[in-house]
């Protein structure tokens, strides 16, 4: 492990990737037991991409994210019964119920309205770092997007836009085509593209872009990090291509939660490792690769990843206790909020 | 009162509301490629880092501006010929329009979009398309059709200080046309009628160019005795339903104006909104006056054929007469 992340940096990286972790287990959970229906989208499996990505943003910062947003919000500090209440349609979610799983979103926290269709990050993102600059106060955009966002034309003419300016924006690319499914397997969309290299495009325009291995804190920290100076020292846009690989509850077209609750125990070796899963198990799995690697930070980091998953775990309970016990929104209120 | 073209009501307007906001940014130029084009100068003197020429990028412009205006800030998009505006639909009608719903108010989108629409003269059928029609069926956008140089100024000045999307449905034929702009320098409430000519015997509502043939025929009318109200709803998005309503209680017969072809045009949308709401006033049937449903051609007499003209306009009030 380098010395890029400080003890304490990987600690905090750990909490949040945990709670993206169990957010998402409830979601799932929620669905099974019929608290909402409808499409919707787990960010299982991208942990270690967007929770080191989002930590390296300041509350000025503003940031765009997609259909697969969940993680990014409770990252950047969303209150999970809130996010969860939306997601239910609540009243009490983040938007009244009014935009659920696919437009979560926090205003708050920096967030523009979340866009559900393809590409729109990186299009409203490109909107959002030309705010920033307008600021003339040092921040920056973070869009989050997957690898199919740039089967869209509007992310070619945002980027084009992006670099003729340039503009203080990251675009993080999570590639999440690995391990997926195509539509011939009834899976989830992959990606369909003719640049069998991402960066090529981005790069055909002028910004610089790197990949890194997207389940890996470390990676995706340092190259963040370079990339978030660089556009605040107004070098921007910056490209980074994240490499994950697509959970297998991710794979089919209605997400399942094919590996189980997590158990951290897979982590310290006190539960077996077996079955069809056990690749992701064993190597795929970032909650459970960033558990081993602070397995080795010494004595009581054991006791401490335990801790860490008891209180998030009961964080969860009370989020998923305030969303079910949530009244769902009076209908006749579905004609505000029409007009400003 | 000062004389101007629409073009410099435009100018104006938007030059008045950089001075009064710094957050209002101009991405595009709207005065597209006639002489008034040389009337941008005024904008890029006073403002040179506040104005952007983007690429070529209907829907990547449409985005930013969009994107720009959920972070804070009020961009004047220009889209310039209507026609390519249906490349940045999917930004103005499913993302502008949505945001403020979507988010119960958490995050407007305070964006102004502004194109050159209509039947601008030898335009064939891909720059000619009225797309005000089009967007009339997206709620959460206010839509403005000015017909004259003050409402050009006052609607521009109001569209930049609205929290919501708007969409400034400029004709193209009308930005030579010269009118009176008030000393005051006013913002026009969004989702106010205007009477242009007041009469007892029938009302015409007609909008953008169409304004000017109404008032044509109703000088002609009137010399054959024919009393017309010309109603301007000036905003299709809100439209001032309680305006043309009271008119059509005055006059009891009613004709209604558009550019566009018939089929879903604001003609047909007015006539069913008077027909449900109205009904007990009239005393005839309504009229619509629209293009036939076809794409426009670029031969002047087959273009000329399909416009609505004064002489149709007089038609259809006296049908209402009959």
């Amino acid at each position: 492990m380098s010395a890029h992340l400080s003890q304490d940096a990987r600690w905090r990286l750990f909490e949040t990737m945990l709670l993206m972790r169990r957010f998402e287990e409830s979601v799932a959970k929620m669905n099974v037991e019929k608290h909402f229906t409808g499409h919707y989208h787990l960010y299982i499996g991208q942990e270690a991409t967007g929770a080191p990505a989002i930590s390296l943003l300041g509350p000025k910062d503003s940031l765009s994210t997609t259909h697969r947003n969940h993680g990014h919000v409770i990252a950047r500090g969303a209150d999970p019964g809130g996010a969860l209440a939306e997601i239910m349609g609540r009243a009490t979610g983040l938007s009244g119920g009014r935009g659920g799983t696919i437009h979560l979103t926090d205003a708050s926290l920096g967030f523009l309205s979340t866009s559900g269709v393809v590409g729109g990050s990186i299009s409203l993102g490109v909107g959002g770092a030309f705010a920033r600059k307008h600021r003339k106060d040092g921040s920056i955009h973070l869009a989050l997007f997957g690898d199919s966002a740039l089967e869209e034309g509007v992310a070619f003419e945002s980027l084009n836009i992006a670099s003729l300016w340039k503009l203080p924006i990251v675009f993080l690319c999570e590639n999440n085509s690995a391990d997926s499914w195509d539509r011939s397997r009834g899976g989830y969309t992959t990606l369909t593209h003719a640049a069998n290299d991402l960066r090529s495009i981005p790069g055909a325009l002028g910004i610089p872009s790197r990949r890194v291995d997207g389940c890996d804190v470390e990676d995706v920290h340092e190259a963040m990090a370079e990339a978030v100076e660089a556009c605040r020292a107004g070098k921007g846009p910056m490209f980074i291509e994240a490499m994950t690989r697509r959970w297998a509850g991710s794979a089919p077209l209605w997400p399942e939660l094919s590996t189980g609750v997590t158990d951290l125990r897979m982590a310290t070796g006190e539960a077996a490792i077996e079955g069809e899963h056990s690749a992701w198990y064993a190597q795929n799995d970032p909650v459970l690769k960033l558990a081993r690697e602070l397995l080795g930070e010494g004595a009581g980091a054991r006791e401490r990843i335990f801790a860490i998953d008891a209180q998030v775990t009961a964080r969860m309970q009370a989020a998923e206790r305030f969303a079910i016990d949530s009244p769902m929104p009076a209908p006749e209120t579905a004609l505000q909020h029409v007009f400003a | 009162m000062t004389k101007m073209s629409h073009a410099e009501a435009l100018v104006t307007a938007i030059l008045d509301s950089m001075a009064a906001d710094a957050d209002v940014v101009l991405l595009g130029r709207p005065l597209g490629l006639g002489p008034q084009r040389m009337l941008m100068s005024r904008l890029t003197d006073r403002f040179e880092d506040r104005v952007y020429d983007p690429p070529v990028c209907e829907a990547g412009n449409a985005a930013l501006g969009v994107g720009a205006a959920m972070a804070g800030i009020r961009p004047f998009v220009d889209l310039s010929t209507g026609s390519f505006s249906f490349l940045a639909f999917s930004q103005i009608i499913n993302e502008a329009a949505v945001s403020n719903y979507m988010t119960a108010g958490k995050i407007p989108v305070p964006v102004t979009f502004h194109c050159l629409e209509g039947v601008r003269g030898g335009g064939a059928p891909q720059h000619s398309q009225n797309i005000h029609a089009f967007v009339w069926n997206t709620a959460g956008l206010e839509i403005l059709a000015p017909s004259c140089p003050a409402d050009m100024y006052g609607l521009t000045r109001a569209a930049l200080a609205s929290n919501n999307p708007t969409f400034i449905m400029n004709h193209a034929k009308l930005m030579a046309v010269e009118g009176d702009v008030p000393d005051d320098r006013a913002a026009i409430p969004i989702g106010k009628a205007d009477i242009k000519r007041r009469g007892k015997d029938v009302t015409i509502v007609a909008l953008s160019l169409m304004v000017g043939l109404a008032l044509q025929a109703a000088e002609e009318l009137a010399k054959e005795g024919i009393d017309v109200e010309v109603v301007d709803p000036r905003t299709l998005a809100p439209l001032d339903e309680e305006t043309i309503l009271a008119s059509v209680a005055r006059t009891g017969r009613l004709v209604v104006v558009d550019e566009t072809n018939m089929q879903g045009s604001i003609a047909s949308g007015i006539a069913g909104m008077v027909a449900e709401r109205g009904f007990r006033s009239l005393k005839a049937a309504v009229q619509r006056v629209a293009r036939p449903d076809t794409p426009v051609p670029f031969s002047a007499p087959m273009e000329a054929f399909l416009l609505p003209t004064h002489e149709t306009i007089m038609a259809a009030v006296k049908r209402t007469l009959v």
